[in-house]
């Protein structure tokens, strides 16, 4: 079964503005999937009609099979969402902050209660439960908002740049706790500006641009498309001058540093050959830039 | 326990950890204000003044005094607790869960009840350092504060909803409560104004709100309670179909 479908979803809001046109996509259950998109393409107005607080032009929206037109309760019981931006009060504490969530789809408070400190342990916020979440670091009131999503267990969870601001550390130990949601079975959805995350996370990517869906498949298949790559190497000693190979564009950086732009076919032993044939030792090697986001680039400049 | 319920719980939970939370706010400014009338015009202006219906006026004033700090007190909490709430946009916490808009409204109400009735009681409690006021009836007292707050409850959500900004949610409560309680019979009996300004003054709902409650304490009114009691329940139901309409419409809160 499908956790979630979008059929023909548009979005016109009143100023004018065509936010969505006619996106249909599909999520199956235990998918992790991307959203992926410029600023103001679209993402947060998906989310916002799912979870009822955009209202739809036209389309039907499907949350495991449950029309949202004909029972949007019903559909909200099997979503949790964590937003964008901070919207709990910071007045109010880390603990009430959960459970009254818990209390809006009608948990009793006791259930509340445990299912606060399951998710406010795993996200390593229990002992900040009697402060204010006004107290809280920004890392930690992004967690209280995945925690907050997460009380009434949805089988759908959907994040809306859940790692925005936040170091990298933290970022490493929130897509651990994410891989790990997905593993237990839990279906997500997630948008995101890091394409990095996104490879890491993802089983199955959607790009949306102007309101429209210009790629909708699986990671791997995604990467497929990628033509070329971009590989800095540095060399142990200073770089002799070098001819083009094939279609590998060489180009030097700085007397150590070389940059390697290689065709998908072609293969990166021929690369490193063609440079021990000319006496250079490659010390290190890495990606220029992450692959999705070449990609990424080369389809929203078509 | 129902699913509904148990969100109106916890909605009437937030409100009241936010009401006694903050009550240096909400309690205590009103009870302080409502003391100085009784000391102003109760005893130091109204002592200069003659009975009226029987009550010398620090006691013809209480019961309108009281009703004033049920009224304001009621609508200031719940327009400016519903646009605080969108405001911090905490209000997505129950747009994206499955309480139903009925649910949100009685909410939101709940806590403009408690804040509105707990300051009539504080204020009822003040009034007797200076007079000992009589309960001729019990059940009108009760029945009159309880339903005034839960219609000016209900009118301050409905300025909430429609609230852009902070200046929005004090422009009703200035131009247009202050005026008509004032002249609504808190510190005077309409049977003392010229016969066209009587006309004018029962144009003025709160008038049927004041006299009633007064009926409660005194006995006596300068209208018809059961009309009193019946415009409070038809503004109870017209007012409580209009914030359902615009929450189901979304005014103010979906895009």
């Amino acid at each position: 079964m499908n956790a979630l479908t979008l059929n023909d979803l548009c979005k016109t809001y009143k100023s004018g503005v065509r936010a969505l046109e006619n996106i249909s996509l599909e999520v199956a259950e235990g998918e992790f999937y991307g959203l992926l998109g410029p600023n103001g393409a679209g993402k947060t107005t998906i989310i916002g009609i799912i979870t009822s607080l955009v209202t739809k032009t036209s389309g039907t929206v499907k949350v495991f099979g449950v029309d949202i037109d004909e029972d949007f309760p019903a559909a909200k019981r099997l979503i949790g969402v964590v937003p964008q931006e901070f919207n709990f009060s910071i007045f109010e504490k880390v603990e009430d902050i959960v459970t009254l969530q818990a209390g809006y789809y009608g948990m009793p408070h006791k259930l509340a209660l445990e299912r606060a400190e399951k998710y406010l342990s795993k996200l390593g916020l229990w002992s900040k439960r009697r402060a204010t979440a006004r107290e809280l670091s920004g890392g930690m009131k992004r967690r209280l908002m995945i925690a907050r999503g997460l009380v009434h267990e949805p089988k759908l969870l959907i994040l809306d740049e859940p790692t925005a601001g936040v170091d990298v550390e933290l970022r490493r130990g929130m897509w651990a706790f994410l891989e790990e949601l997905s593993t237990e079975g839990k279906t997500i959805i997630l948008t995101t500006h890091y394409l990095e995350e996104a490879e890491q996370l993802c089983n199955r990517i959607g790009i949306i641009n102007h309101g429209e869906l210009i790629e909708n498949t699986s990671k791997k298949e995604l990467l497929r498309k990628l033509d070329t790559e971009t590989f800095l190497l540095e060399t142990k000693d200073s770089l002799p001058e070098l001819d083009e190979l094939d279609n590998a564009l060489f180009k030097r950086i700085d007397d150590t540093t070389l940059e390697v732009a290689k065709h998908r076919d072609q293969s990166l032993t021929r690369v490193f050959s063609h440079l021990g044939d000319r006496g250079v030792v490659v010390e290190s090697m890495r990606n220029k830039s992450n692959r999705l986001e070449e990609l990424f680039m080369g389809i929203l400049q078509k | 326990m129902n699913s509904n319920l148990i969100s109106l719980g916890s909605i009437a939970r937030k409100e009241m950890t936010r009401i006694f939370r903050i009550w240096v706010q909400t309690l205590v400014p009103p009870v302080i204000t409502m003391t100085l009338y009784f000391i102003i015009f109760g005893s130091f202006i109204g002592s200069q003044l003659r009975d009226i219906g029987g009550y010398d006026y620090m006691a013809f004033i209480a019961p309108g005094l009281i009703m004033m700090a049920i009224i304001t007190n009621s609508y200031s909490n719940t327009v400016s607790s519903f646009f605080s709430t969108k405001f911090q946009r905490n209000i997505e916490e129950l747009l994206v869960s499955p309480t139903p808009s009925w649910v949100i409204v009685l909410g939101y109400v709940s806590g403009g009840m408690t804040r509105g009735l707990s300051v009539g009681l504080l204020v009822s409690l003040v009034s007797l350092l200076f007079v000992r006021l009589p309960l001729h009836s019990v059940a009108h007292t009760i029945l009159f504060a309880i339903l005034t707050s839960f219609v000016f409850s209900l009118a301050g959500m409905i300025n909430g909803i429609f609230a852009r900004k902070f200046d929005d949610i004090s422009i009703i409560p200035t131009f247009v409560i202050t005026p008509l309680t004032y002249l609504g019979g808190v510190f005077y009996s309409i049977a003392l104004l010229p016969q066209i300004w009587q006309v004018i003054s029962k144009a003025n709902p709160i008038i049927y709100m004041i006299n009633g409650f007064r009926y409660g304490f005194l006995g006596f009114s300068d209208i018809s309670v059961w009309m009193g009691m019946a415009m409070l329940v038809l503004f109870a139901v017209l007012l409580f179909s209009v914030n359902l309409y615009l929450l189901e419409k979304g005014t103010g809160i979906r895009t």
